[in-house]
C-alpha cells in the first residue's frame, strides 16, 4: 500500500515538475501530511499536490466568541476592498473561513490554497494579517499565545500546531499558479480586444 | 541609545583592511577556552574604539562562538537552552533547508567547519600583509602558551586588485547596498530606505516591531550581541568566464550577460538606471547608484531579470515585510586573483563572508531558503540565484527581452559552498562575563 502510494506520488511529482495541467489529478497523502520528512525553517514541508500548497488550521473558539470571530469576515472584506492587492505576497488562490460545532463546542476552520509551501512565507502572513487587523480573529481561539503581538514566533508555532494536513487533494487543472491563471485570462482578454479592434 | 563602547566593531564599522585571517578554534576544557578568551579580550575593539582609532590602527580583531563553543567555555545549560533553535542546531543540521546539497553538502566542507568541535572564530582584519604576519605570529605565540586550544583551520583573506573599490573575483563591485541602523548617524544613500531599528541586527534593542522578547539569557550575555552566518563560497572564475564566452558573442555582449546575472554591471552601475551600456560614473556615485526600485521602474525585468542576484537578495519594493529581512554583510575575498587572460588554474578563490542579523531563521535562513534557492521565486518556475544559488546544471536563467525572452538552460554552478557555521558575536561585556565564568 505504502509502495503504491509512493509510486503514484512519484508520478504526480514528475507531472508537477513538468507543470502538466492538461490532466486532472488526485493525490493521496500519508497521515503525516508528507511522503518523506523534509524540514523547512519551522517544521516539515508539506508537498505540492494537484491542488498546489495549502493549509487547514482548526482551533476551538473560546466560549461566547462566535460573533467576534464571524465579524472578522467583514474585516477581511473591507481590507481587500480598500486595497485589492493586500494579500498578494501570500500567493493565494482561495481562503475559506468556517465555524462549526463539535460536541457542543464551536470550532474555527481556516483553509488556504496557495502557490508556495506553507513554511516559506509564514512570517509574511503573520505580518500582513497584523497590518490588516485580521490577526485578532485568532485571539478568540483557545491556546492562542497571549503575547502574540510582540512574539511572532509564538504566533507561528500556534499556526503550525493547529494545521491539519490533507490526506487527499484533487486538481481539475493541477499545479497551475494563480499568476499563470491570471496571465491566461489577460491574454484571452487582450485577444478579444484585438479581434474587436479589427471589426 | 546604542552602546557603541560595548558592541563589537565589525557590527557597526568596516575596517579599512586589505588583508586578514580567520582562525577556527576548538577548546579542550572550559578553563582553557576562557584562558584564551582572557588573553585575546584586550585587543577586541568596540565600535567606539575602532572609530576613534581608525586612522592609526593597523589591525581589527573580533571573536564569536558557535553554540557548541558557548558550552565549551562553560556557559550553563539553562542559558544554552535559551538560544534560538536554529542556532543551537547549527548550520550543518539546517543544510538541506539552506540548499547545501550536492557539492555544497557539509560532507564536502573543508577546514573542520562541519565538525561539532568548531567552537569559536577569531577574525582578523589587517591594513597590510606585514601587519597580518605580525598578528599571526603573536597569536601563535600565545596559543603555544595556552594549552588545549587547537586551531582547526585558518583562512587568509586577500583583497583582489585593483584596490580602489571592493569587488569579488568575478569582478563585480561589492558593498553597494547595506542597510543603515537608526542611531548610528549614518544616512542611507538615496533608494536604500529609512534607517532600520537596531534590534534587527543587535540584540537588546527594539526591532521594527517594537520590543523584542525571548532573547537568550542572561541579559549580560545577549545584550549588544548578534548572530552571524559564515559562508565560505568558492568562485569558479574560469567556469564563469567560459560561460560568458559560450553564451555571448562579443566582449560587450559578455559584459551585458554578466550584468544580467547580477543585476548590475561589474562596475556596480544598476541595469535599471543603465540598461544598455555601463556607466562607471553612476556606479561610483553613492547618491545615484542605489536609487531605483523594481515595482515601478522595472516590473517585468526588462532591465534586471526577475531572477538576477540583486533582485533576489534585496527585492526592494517587490517583497512584503522587507525591513524584517535585511542583513548586514561583512567579509572579504580570499585566494589569488585569476588574471583576465588566464585559464582556470584550479586554485581555490572566493568570498568568505558573514551575514549578521538578530534572527538567523527570519533573516539569513529566509534569504537562503526563499530568495536564493526557491526555484519558484517570482514565479520563475525553474531558477535559482545564478551567482550563489545551489546549481547542478538542471536550472535555467531567463532574460526578459522584446519581442521574445532569452532562456539559458543548464546553468552551471559558479560558486560552491566550502564551509559555513552559525556564530554568536557577543558584546564586550558579555565576552568579559564569559571569560570570568568559574572564577
Amino acid at each position: 500500500m505504502a509502495d503504491r502510494q509512493n509510486d503514484a506520488a512519484a508520478r504526480i511529482k514528475a507531472a508537477a515538475k513538468e507543470g502538466d495541467w492538461t490532466q486532472p489529478r488526485a493525490m493521496a497523502i500519508p497521515k503525516e501530511g508528507y511522503f518523506e520528512l523534509e524540514k523547512g525553517r519551522y517544521g516539515p514541508i508539506f508537498p505540492k499536490t494537484p491542488a498546489n500548497y495549502g493549509f487547514t488550521i482548526i482551533a476551538k473558539i473560546k466560549p461566547g466568541r462566535e460573533e467576534a470571530v464571524r465579524a472578522h469576515g467583514m474585516t477581511l472584506q473591507t481590507a481587500v476592498d480598500g486595497k485589492p492587492d493586500c494579500l498578494e505576497t501570500l500567493k493565494l488562490h482561495y481562503l475559506r473561513w468556517q465555524v462549526f460545532p463539535i460536541e457542543g463546542a464551536l470550532y474555527f476552520m481556516y483553509q488556504g490554497i496557495i502557490d508556495t509551501d506553507f513554511d516559506k512565507y509564514t512570517e509574511d502572513a503573520v505580518m500582513i494579517f497584523t497590518s490588516l487587523g485580521v490577526d485578532t480573529v485568532f485571539t478568540n481561539l483557545e491556546g492562542f499565545p497571549e503575547d502574540w503581538k510582540t512574539n511572532p514566533e509564538a504566533f507561528i508555532k500556534f499556526v503550525r500546531e493547529h494545521h491539519h494536513p490533507s490526506f487527499v487533494e484533487y486538481g481539475e487543472y493541477p499545479f497551475v499558479s494563480a499568476v499563470e491563471i491570471k496571465k491566461a485570462l489577460r491574454i484571452k482578454q487582450s485577444l478579444s480586444e484585438m479581434l474587436d479592434s479589427m471589426q | 541609545m546604542l552602546e557603541f563602547d560595548d558592541i563589537q566593531h565589525m557590527l557597526l564599522t568596516r575596517a579599512p583592511a586589505i588583508t586578514g585571517r580567520y582562525e577556527f578554534l576548538s577548546f579542550g576544557t572550559p578553563a582553557q577556552g576562557r584562558a584564551w578568551l582572557r588573553r585575546v579580550l584586550p585587543i577586541v575593539q568596540s565600535a567606539a574604539a575602532a572609530t576613534a582609532s581608525v586612522d592609526s590602527e593597523k589591525r581589527w580583531v573580533s571573536v564569536a562562538f558557535t553554540w557548541n563553543g558557548l558550552r565549551a567555555v562553560g556557559v550553563d545549560e539553562g542559558s544554552l537552552a535559551s538560544f534560538p533553535a536554529e542556532f543551537r542546531e547549527g548550520m550543518v543540521a539546517r543544510a538541506r533547508m539552506l540548499g547545501d546539497t550536492g557539492a555544497n553538502h557539509p560532507d564536502n566542507w573543508v577546514g573542520g567547519l562541519a565538525s561539532p568541535d568548531l567552537h569559536a572564530i577569531a577574525i582578523l582584519f589587517a591594513r597590510s600583509e606585514e601587519e597580518r604576519g605580525r598578528c599571526v605570529k603573536e597569536h601563535d605565540a600565545f596559543l603555544a602558551e595556552t594549552h588545549g586550544v587547537k586551531v582547526l583551520s585558518s583562512l587568509d583573506l586577500e583583497a583582489t586588485p585593483p584596490f580602489d573599490h571592493a569587488h569579488d573575483h568575478f569582478g563585480y563591485r561589492d558593498r553597494l547596498t547595506q542597510p543603515e541602523i537608526e542611531g548610528t548617524g549614518v544616512e542611507p544613500s538615496p533608494g536604500s530606505g529609512a534607517p532600520l531599528k537596531a534590534g534587527e541586527f543587535i540584540l537588546g534593542y527594539d526591532d521594527e516591531l517594537g520590543p523584542v522578547h525571548g532573547l537568550p539569557k542572561p541579559d549580560v550575555l545577549s545584550r549588544n550581541g548578534s548572530f552571524m552566518a559564515y559562508r565560505r563560497l568558492q568562485e569558479h572564475v574560469g567556469a564563469f568566464r567560459d560561460f560568458l564566452r559560450q553564451n555571448a558573442a562579443t566582449p560587450d555582449e559578455q559584459e551585458l550577460l554578466a550584468a544580467k546575472l547580477m543585476g548590475r554591471w561589474r562596475s556596480g552601475a544598476p541595469l535599471v538606471l543603465a540598461p544598455d551600456r555601463d556607466d562607471p560614473a553612476l556606479a561610483a556615485d553613492r547618491q545615484r547608484n542605489n536609487n531605483f526600485d523594481y515595482g515601478k521602474m522595472d516590473p517585468l525585468g526588462y532591465a534586471i531579470p526577475l531572477g538576477a542576484h540583486i533582485r533576489r537578495m534585496n527585492p526592494r519594493d517587490t517583497a512584503a515585510n522587507i525591513n524584517r529581512r535585511r542583513m548586514l554583510r561583512r567579509g572579504a575575498t580570499y585566494g589569488p586573483p585569476l588574471a583576465d587572460a588566464s585559464p582556470e588554474d584550479g586554485r581555490e578563490r572566493g568570498v568568505a563572508a558573514f551575514v549578521l542579523c538578530a534572527s538567523l531563521i527570519r533573516q539569513f535562513e529566509f534569504a537562503q531558503n526563499v530568495w536564493i534557492n526557491d526555484k519558484d521565486f517570482h514565479e520563475l518556475g525553474n531558477e535559482r540565484d545564478p551567482i550563489i544559488g545551489t546549481q547542478d546544471g538542471t536550472f535555467e536563467f531567463k532574460i526578459p527581452k522584446r519581442p521574445i525572452r532569452r532562456k539559458i538552460t543548464g546553468l552551471p554552478a559558479f560558486t560552491t559552498v566550502r564551509g559555513g557555521a552559525y556564530f554568536f558575536l557577543p558584546g564586550l561585556r558579555a565576552l568579559r562575563w564569559i571569560s570570568e565564568l568559574g572564577l
